[in-house]
């Protein structure tokens, strides 16, 4: 080993045994009997799940909800993403390029829970809350990725268009976008799917959907309730994923 | 538009299409609206206006006083605590079980004898409790922990070292799996033991990709554990909760700030160590 390797390996057995000493975690209390016996218990008042008839239509009422939160979410998101791509791939200019890239880097950076919790501020309980939250940072994410797809799409068509006497805006219209269409459902598509995992789990700070059934089960200790909502997440998410890999399979086959 | 020449030009043959295809959208996405109660009104709404316009004009100057950046400064070692404390326990519980489940390890495979399905029964339980433990979100894990040790940053540990530990493990074993495994084979055909075969077979070749991956997930657990924060978790993110419910929003932008630079600065030490590790 050479001497950098040990210098690396004394930092980070430094860092760890701090990180642990900072937080006054004591690992034997942590995983004493004691604790593992009270977690059993805890875990055992989760079973069995609530299934009954009325709770079960209320979860489906949660799912559906979380599945408009991200659809529409991510819908708002991608007009306002184009919106903000435009002048940030520079096709108004300099001045207007660093702007909307910094409000796009802005808006990006703010992850999706803390936009969360800043909305239900602005726009109370529930879930327009989490569909404007998730509006906010996908607009950042979709509005890089768009920009960079304009930027690196041919100019030709456009600029014939162009000289052959069209306005811009017509040029954009058809001799850009056509370009570009087919690369921006991916990215749509690619965000949603990603946002429907996100809008089952933004409910915990009050955003409406499948995480705020789960909160308030949790909240008022009725556990078998919250394990049928866990249940829920998991057959959701476990669905998205099965439903993506076979598009994509079926896509990439043609 | 009629030209001279008697041919007729249509402003766009594809209009029709993309209209009827616009309207299904439309139609498709309706319920969705009303299901997320989609009510812009309700941002405009003049008390809602004035409370947020209140707490949003609060967000300048950021709040710089010396105790509350001494807070802050708690809460962000607080935050990097709880990811690298967080990972040490996902560690523990990643490489033992990524043993077991790495199918290249396996003694009864490379050949007739005893052992198949013992084998089989230890590793699909590990497989389970591996995709149990990252299929339930960090945010979830978190919940149940602080209602099971109480609010504070023990939450946060564990839920990090159970999820990032279900998702270290896969990967972990993924990784043994796809290099190299010529030396692994030649050691156990050869007699050696698993522990020995992993050591000296498969361990040095898989080496530089367990780091870089393990460092890319500590730089996610400190954002984790700032976005746990919100549901209890302690760190910098319980902080921010705080300084939300009290609408004070001058802290809730400085805490912002420094919450941005702390991806930034955990971005550039992962990228750091992967260099000086590779």
């Amino acid at each position: 080993m050479r001497r950098s390797h040990w210098m690396v390996a004394g930092l980070l057995m430094f860092a760890v045994g701090g990180s642990f000493a900072y937080l006054g975690l004591e690992v034997g209390q942590l995983f004493s009997a004691e604790a593992g016996r009270q977690m059993w218990k805890y875990l055992i008042s989760f079973f069995p799940p609530d299934l009954t008839t009325d709770y079960l239509v209320r979860i489906w009422h949660g799912t559906l909800e979380t599945i408009a939160i991200s659809a529409i979410g991510t819908l708002l998101a991608a007009i306002l993403g184009l919106l903000l791509a435009i002048p940030a791939a520079g096709r108004l200019g300099l001045a207007f390029r660093v702007i909307a890239r910094l409000v796009l880097n802005f808006l990006r950076s703010i992850p999706e829970l803390v936009w969360a919790a800043l909305m239900v501020f602005a726009a109370g309980l529930g879930p327009l809350a989490g569909t404007l939250a998730l509006m906010w940072h996908t607009t950042g994410v979709i509005g890089r990725l768009f920009a960079e797809t304009l930027e690196n799409a041919p100019p030709e068509p456009a600029q014939g268009l162009v000289l052959s006497g069209a306005r811009p805006v017509m040029a954009f219209l058809y001799g850009t976008m056509p370009e570009v269409v087919a690369q921006f459902v991916a990215y749509v598509l690619y965000r949603w799917e990603i946002n429907i995992r996100m809008a089952a789990i933004l409910g915990v700070v009050g955003a409406g959907g499948l995480g705020q059934m789960l909160y308030m089960s949790l909240s008022l200790f009725q556990q078998p309730q919250a394990m049928t909502v866990i249940i829920a997440m998991l057959s959701l998410v476990i669905i998205v994923d099965a439903a993506s890999a076979w598009l994509r399979q079926r896509v990439a086959a043609k | 538009m009629e030209r001279n020449d008697g041919i007729t030009l249509r402003r766009d043959p594809a209009a029709p299409a993309r209209l009827a295809l616009t309207l299904l959208i439309v139609v498709l996405v309706w319920p969705g609206f009303r299901l997320t109660e989609f009510d812009p009104g309700v941002l405009f709404d003049p008390r809602n206006r004035e409370t947020m316009g209140k707490f949003l004009a609060t967000f300048f100057p950021l709040a710089l006083s010396a105790d509350f950046l001494r807070l802050v400064f708690q809460s962000t070692l607080e935050t990097l605590a709880i990811a690298t404390a967080g990972m040490t326990i996902a560690m523990v519980i990643a490489i033992p079980l990524s043993l077991i489940v790495t199918r290249s390890l396996s003694v009864s495979r490379i050949g007739p004898g005893p052992g198949k399905w013992r084998g089989r029964l230890v590793r699909f339980p590990a497989r389970l409790l591996l995709m149990l433990y990252r299929s339930i979100p960090e945010i979830v894990w978190a919940l149940l922990f602080v209602r099971a040790v109480g609010l504070g940053p023990s939450a946060g540990v564990l839920a990090i070292g159970i999820t990032y530990g279900g998702m270290l493990g896969k990967v972990y074993s993924e990784i043994f799996e796809s290099g190299d495994t010529r030396p692994t084979y030649a050691l156990l055909e050869a007699g050696s033991g698993r522990l020995a075969t992993f050591a000296y077979g498969m361990f040095p070749v898989a080496l530089p990709e367990l780091v870089s991956y393990t460092v890319y997930r500590w730089e996610c657990a400190v954002r984790a554990s700032v976005i746990m924060g919100f549901v209890g978790a302690g760190g910098l993110g319980m902080q921010m909760e705080l300084s939300m419910r009290m609408l004070n929003g001058s802290e809730v932008s400085t805490m912002l700030a420094v919450f941005l630079s702390l991806v930034m600065l955990a971005d550039g030490v992962s990228a750091l160590l992967r260099r000086v590790t590779a």
